[in-house]
């Protein structure tokens, strides 16, 4: 009964804090995130009452020990369907802002719905908020399934998963009411960073104290990729962020670093989100649901751990060419270009290893949409990591630094490799974690996997296009030896491009949209009838010798 | 290869049976590249060269460049011209790493959906800008930049800005006792002729004194902006820099 009411005491108590933190707050954007940070504790107070045991309390019985014998998957379902939802909301923001590219008026003549404060919210949205979902919910899977122990720290791992969804909460109203560090990728403010350090320190206790519990002698290598990214991530995280609050009762704060030294901190920071968040935790989803669904091993085990140190240990270079010919010194820019080129190598050395795992299977990518994914999936990756190095090379860089070329870039590796193997691994957990035969429908995935494809072939074919095409106006001149084009005139060339690139979109997310009919429908319990995609015809009746029949 | 001896020295599952050494020489492995590749940008000299005429922003424009970074401008806007033909004839004079020393954070971009801001400053009237955030096919038919027509109904509303003007002397800007206490009467001082500019153009060189957004009555967020887009690129000397890039050519003159 005490600890209850210390429990319940704690929450109100947090309550009146975040309350008193809104009164006196010294811009009305802090009021209204202290106001969610109260509700959100207040919310925490209810299912601490709501939920207790009274009648266990009131005869002194301690709350039964859960059953090591079943892994712990509570929080993992939540994740799944948080990964819908938040991936939803932020390819739908996404379309919405492509759009007003191509149509001014869609910003609604309202300051929250102005590009500038909605692009951030789709970037963040789908990197953190369904990618980083997507990432949590696997490797608690992947942890408890290769270490064969539950969980460690079961009540932290659920204050991971509703931290984490406060964090995006707070992040997202917060850039749609201008609260922005204006540091791209890295925008939620000094108050929400600190919450977000310390779930993500809690998320590294949960995770090591799994592996410690572990019965398996070895970590398998999923688990490698997983920890470097936890890891490197708060590194990052901390680094970059640091900065100076103007009052600790308002929103606003001033970066730590200036000018050049803080252009390649972010950049650090930036291009090392793609690495460690983007590649290394999508890779570990790779070493563990491509080998269970295609049913072979791990094609080499000498590559995978050759790849993972080189992966590691050359990402972390490669920031500085995001700035290249700008005011950073020379020597940086080509020491970045230099680390970014050679780390093609260990790139394809994870597409490799992901792809010949198929050795042996090769067929199921004919009759198994789910591994036709994940096929498609490391196949984006084998792309846009040889287009990264080919970008970052300077010459070819000083044509595609500022164009659409590198939203291109981005998008076949987001939709192309994250998407698609995060699409992977939810279609294997859903019936796992559900207790189902298998999914709602097995040709809806089919669907889904042509909609996603060709969606990102127009997206990328698309910005390609743009790209270049920007690159080369802006540098035209003409035989007079003026500049041929103002600025705008690229601008209004950018029109078409920019509908396609929509329509692209448009059909990604209407394939998202097949995925979570079909997962809704799983979880209700239902089965469409149809025909089986993996079954070889046969016919029964046909299927016998021919007999003598005399003749008449 | 399968009947190899076993190794006594290094083997890789020593790593992989250790969650502590896998977890530390993880992080050994990432840390190296930031600490070659960043650090030294802090202590080498000539990363930022030594440049007349930069100064911290004042309090109004401090207001204009944080309404900038709140409404996302610089998702679409760069300031940092590159040493191109092309860029220098269109933008101006390539960037200097001097001319974003005080900026926390930098606001370089990543992105030209539109044109590079670093030189904007003095390019177009204060009425062109005001036109044209209201509305930017009022003046550019083309453009497909959102409006921002609230800003010119706003009061401009920075709380206490000697709280801002201290985070950022903490970091490093040097701002004076003198600034910092009289940050809230610089922003009128600044934004409103009528009133007396004081020792403002003493304590920042080159700020510009004016009503920025023809309404002379009040001190909007448009003034802010306005006041920060038009001494964008307008502080530093560029001329002056050449020598340092040059040395041996100075040299050889001398």
């Amino acid at each position: 009964m005490d600890g209850l009411v210390t429990k319940a005491g704690g929450w109100l108590g947090l309550t009146l804090l975040a309350l008193v933190m809104a009164a006196l707050a010294v811009d009305a954007p802090f009021a209204v995130h202290m106001v969610i940070v109260a509700l959100a504790c207040l919310a925490m107070l209810w299912a601490t009452v709501t939920r207790a045991d009274y009648s266990g309390l009131a005869r002194g019985i301690l709350k039964m020990p859960a059953d090591q014998g079943v892994y712990d998957d509570d929080p993992i379902r939540w994740g799944v369907i948080a990964t819908l939802f938040w991936g939803v909301a932020g390819m739908a923001a996404g379309l919405f802002i492509a759009l007003q590219l191509a149509f001014p008026a869609l910003n609604l003549n309202l300051e929250y719905t102005t590009f500038g404060r909605l692009r951030p919210l789709h970037t963040s949205a789908v990197i953190f908020a369904f990618g980083g979902n997507a990432l949590i919910a696997t490797s608690y899977y992947v942890v408890q399934r290769t270490c064969r122990a539950r969980l460690a720290f079961p009540t932290l791992a659920r204050f991971v998963f509703w931290g984490y969804q406060l964090f995006i909460v707070l992040a997202a109203t917060g850039y749609l009411m201008g609260v922005t560090a204006a540091k791209e990728y890295a925008e939620p403010e000094w108050y929400v960073d600190l919450w977000l350090t310390i779930v993500w320190v809690a998320y590294l206790v949960v995770f090591v104290g799994t592996i410690v519990k572990r019965r398996e002698p070895h970590i398998y290598v999923a688990n490698w990729f997983y920890l470097s990214f936890i890891v490197t991530i708060a590194m990052l995280h901390i680094v970059n962020n640091l900065s100076m609050p103007a009052s600790i009762f308002g929103s606003k704060s001033y970066a730590a670093f200036a000018g050049v030294q803080d252009a390649l901190t972010q950049w650090w920071y930036g291009h090392n989100a793609v690495g460690f968040f983007l590649t290394a935790g999508f890779l570990a989803m790779m070493y563990y649901f491509v080998p269970k669904q295609a049913e072979r091993p791990v094609y080499s085990y000498r590559l995978s751990i050759i790849h993972f140190w080189s992966l590691i240990f050359l990402y972390i270079w490669a920031g500085p060419h995001h700035l290249h010919y700008t005011a950073l010194p020379d020597w940086a820019q080509t020491l970045g270009m230099v680390f970014s080129v050679i780390l093609w190598m260990p790139s394809w050395g994870g597409m490799i290893n992901g792809l010949m795992t198929l050795n042996g299977a090769w067929d199921k990518i004919r009759t198994d949409p789910i591994i036709r994914m994940m096929v498609m999936a490391l196949a984006f990756y084998g792309m846009s990591t040889f287009e990264g190095p080919m970008m970052s090379i300077k010459w070819v860089n000083s044509m595609s630094h500022y164009t659409d070329w590198t939203i291109g870039h981005v998008h076949s590796g987001a939709l192309g490799w994250n998407g698609m193997i995060t699409f992977a691994a939810v279609y294997y957990l859903v019936p796992r974690l559900w207790g189902r035969e298998r999914l709602y429908s097995l040709r809806m995935v089919n669907w889904h996997f042509w909609l996603a494809t060709v969606g990102i072939v127009f997206y990328a074919a698309s910005m390609w296009v743009a790209g270049i095409m920007q690159g080369l106006m802006w540098r035209e001149y003409g035989a007079d030896g003026y500049l041929v084009y103002s600025f705008v005139e690229s601008v209004a060339a950018m029109h078409p491009m920019y509908l396609i690139r929509a329509a692209g979109g448009a059909m990604y997310l209407a394939g998202f949209l097949i995925m979570v009919f079909n997962v809704w429908a799983t979880l209700s319990g239902r089965v469409r009838a149809e025909k089986p995609m993996t079954e070889t015809p046969y016919n029964a009746a046909a299927d016998r010798p021919l007999a003598p029949v005399p003749a008449e | 290869m399968a009947t190899k001896p076993a190794k006594k020295g290094f083997s890789h599952k020593k790593i992989e049976r250790n969650v502590t050494l896998l977890g530390a020489l993880a992080l050994l492995t990432v840390t190296v590249g930031g600490i070659v590749e960043i650090a030294p940008l802090f202590w080498i000299d000539n990363t930022v060269e030594k440049v007349e005429g930069m100064r911290p922003y004042t309090p109004l424009e401090l207001a204009g460049r944080n309404i900038y970074m709140r409404e996302g401008c610089y998702t679409c806007h760069s300031q940092m011209i590159r040493p191109f033909r092309d860029e220098v004839e269109r933008y101006g004079h390539y960037s200097l790493a001097a001319e974003s020393m005080y900026d926390h954070p930098f606001q370089w971009g990543s992105k030209r959906t539109g044109p590079d801001l670093a030189r904007v400053g003095g390019r177009y009237s204060d009425e062109w800008h005001k036109a044209h955030l209201i509305d930017p096919r009022s003046v550019v038919p083309e453009s497909i930049m959102p409006p921002y027509a609230f800003l010119a109904e706003r009061d401009l509303q920075t709380g206490d800005m000697a709280n801002d003007l201290t985070a950022l002397y903490r970091v490093g800007v040097p701002y004076t006792k003198a600034d910092i206490a009289k940050a809230n009467d610089d922003i009128k001082a600044q934004a409103d002729p009528d009133a007396g500019a004081g020792d403002l153009q003493k304590r920042y060189p080159k700020a510009q004194v004016r009503d920025f957004d023809g309404n002379p009555d009040r001190v909007t967020e448009m003034d802010a902006l306005i006041a920060y887009l038009q001494m964008l690129g307008t502080l530093v000397d560029v001329d002056k820099a050449a020598p340092q890039e040059r040395p041996s050519e100075t040299e050889a003159a001398r």
